[in-house]
């Protein structure tokens, strides 16, 4: 088929560009995600079945059918997940992105975030916190109990705030987050300042108890992270404005579920490209080491994918000291990235660089041809449910994702 | 190669002036220019994609 692939790429690029990610809303998972229903589990990555999912991301999933009053422990979560009765399904499908096991279910509050430019929508659930959480396979009847606190207190009073403060432009959050040092992945501290600052005026006066309203603050200033759930739905809402284009190989999706890396490219269509997912090279929190990695996991590494991440890193040296490295190795990570991209971002620039636009729209012909590979950075799950985050470091996807992707889009589209 | 049409005098002129080298490739030889007391740029290039062949006429097939 005669396509020019480089005007597509720029036209796929330049509806990453155009995009103007905004927090909307906060509503319910049931209510908002198209096509949920009450026994679909969502998760991070590609698909992925029950029996071949890793240990963080079962936990996870145990986790959710408690929640839902769908289970009563452990086994009984287990035997249901087993039984073909529970429909599992990528976020991606949905127009939804979770971190780490990125587990969704009916009753989980969402950030809603719209794409002005072109109208998509892109959801993701509120970050729980550090330490034993659902989303690195903790189940406990402590992780059910935040998870319920947060569809109870923290969603409805922040929805509430948001009400009345009026949507919020979070690119321009993003793009204010990346000069005081963040990426938008892996660093979010400047991020979840910005949006507490944002959102402050309004959640100190609505009609709620001071310590409810306290124990909201308390929340988001303890989670560093707190940003993570919405700087994913904004890169998830751009990048999805870059799908379907014909002729166009320019990557609009990367994840990961911790068993396989999948990648999906505009040109085409939602076909998934995977091969097993690699293991994250980096630093151990103390008592931890490579022994206890689970293989990388997660949606995050959609921040990536429209330009930020560890595309930007070059703007957060700071980050070394967490995955480890020099700052001149960051330096390098972002400009290596310019190889393999088709456009300069013309929002989110990076002092370092003389204010230069970081590297969007990632090409897969480009990376195959010079071997140059998206440069990650993540965190690290212990292998075994429910114990937490065990480190943070740099994650080199799989190669055969890449090549096959391209063989595929030779076949449509070569001579 | 035919050296009938090669301008000999400014081939010998390149070995009594001071040159700039462009390294691709295999960084050895930069460090045996500078070793020397050669300035030498390096260029990060390696064949395209890695000198795979069956990734090479791949993107053969692209116009690349």
């Amino acid at each position: 088929m005669k396509v020019d692939i480089e005007k597509a790429n720029l036209e796929a690029a330049s509806r990453m560009l155009r995009s103007k990610p905004v927090l909307v809303d906060i509503s319910t998972a049931g209510e908002v995600v198209p096509g949920l229903e009450k026994k679909t589990v969502l998760h991070a990555g590609p698909p992925v079945s029950w029996q071949r999912m890793c240990g963080p991301m079962r936990g996870a999933v145990i986790g959710g059918l408690i929640l839902e009053d769908l289970a009563r422990n452990r086994e009984e979560a287990e035997d249901l997940a087993a039984s073909g009765d529970i429909i599992f399904e990528p976020c991606h499908h949905h127009s939804a992105v979770g971190p780490m096991a990125g587990v969704v279910t009916w009753s989980m509050p969402v950030w809603v975030m719209e794409n002005k430019t072109f109208g998509n929508r892109a959801y993701c659930t509120l970050n729980e916190g550090l330490g034993k959480v659902l989303r690195y396979g903790a189940f406990s009847a402590e992780v059910i109990e935040k998870l319920k606190w947060m569809a109870g207190d923290l969603a409805p009073i922040l929805g509430e705030a948001l009400r009345r403060h009026g949507e919020i432009d979070l690119k321009s959050l993003i793009s204010q987050a990346l000069q005081m040092g963040d990426e938008g992945h892996n660093r979010n501290r400047a991020g979840t300042s910005l949006f507490i600052r944002e959102l402050a005026p309004y959640l100190v006066m609505l009609d709620e108890p001071r310590e409810k309203i306290a124990r909201v603050f308390s929340f988001m200033h303890g989670n560093d992270h707190f940003f993570l759930n919405l700087s994913m739905p904004a890169c998830k809402c751009t990048a999805d404005a870059a799908a379907g284009i014909e002729g166009s190989s320019v990557i609009y999706t990367m994840a990961r579920n911790g068993t396989d890396f999948g990648i999906r490219v505009s040109g085409l269509g939602e076909r998934w490209f995977t091969a097993p997912a690699t293991m994250v090279e980096g630093l151990y929190l103390p008592g931890f080491s490579a022994e206890d990695a689970a293989p990388d996991i997660g949606d995050s590494v959609i921040t990536e994918t429209a330009g930020i991440g560890g595309f930007a890193m070059a703007g957060a040296p700071a980050i070394v000291k967490f995955v480890g490295g020099s700052p001149r190795d960051a330096l390098n990570f972002t400009q290596a990235m310019y190889e393999i991209t088709v456009a300069e971002n013309d929002t989110y620039r990076i002092p370092t660089l003389d204010f230069r636009g970081t590297p969007t729209a990632i090409d897969v012909i480009k990376v195959v041809e010079t071997g140059i590979l998206p440069a990650i950075n993540t965190g690290i799950a212990h292998k075994e449910p429910g114990i937490g985050m065990v480190g943070a470091g740099l994650v080199k996807p799989p190669e055969k994702c890449f090549h096959d992707a391209l063989e595929a889009f030779v076949e449509k589209y070569g001579e | 190669m035919s050296t009938k049409n090669m301008n000999v005098e400014k081939i010998t002129e390149l070995f009594s002036r001071d040159l700039i080298v462009i390294n691709m490739g295999l960084e050895v030889f930069a460090d045996t220019l500078k070793k020397e007391g050669g300035r030498v740029l390096p260029m990060d290039w390696r064949p395209p994609a890695g000198g795979n062949e069956k990734l090479s006429s791949l993107l053969k097939r692209l116009g690349r």
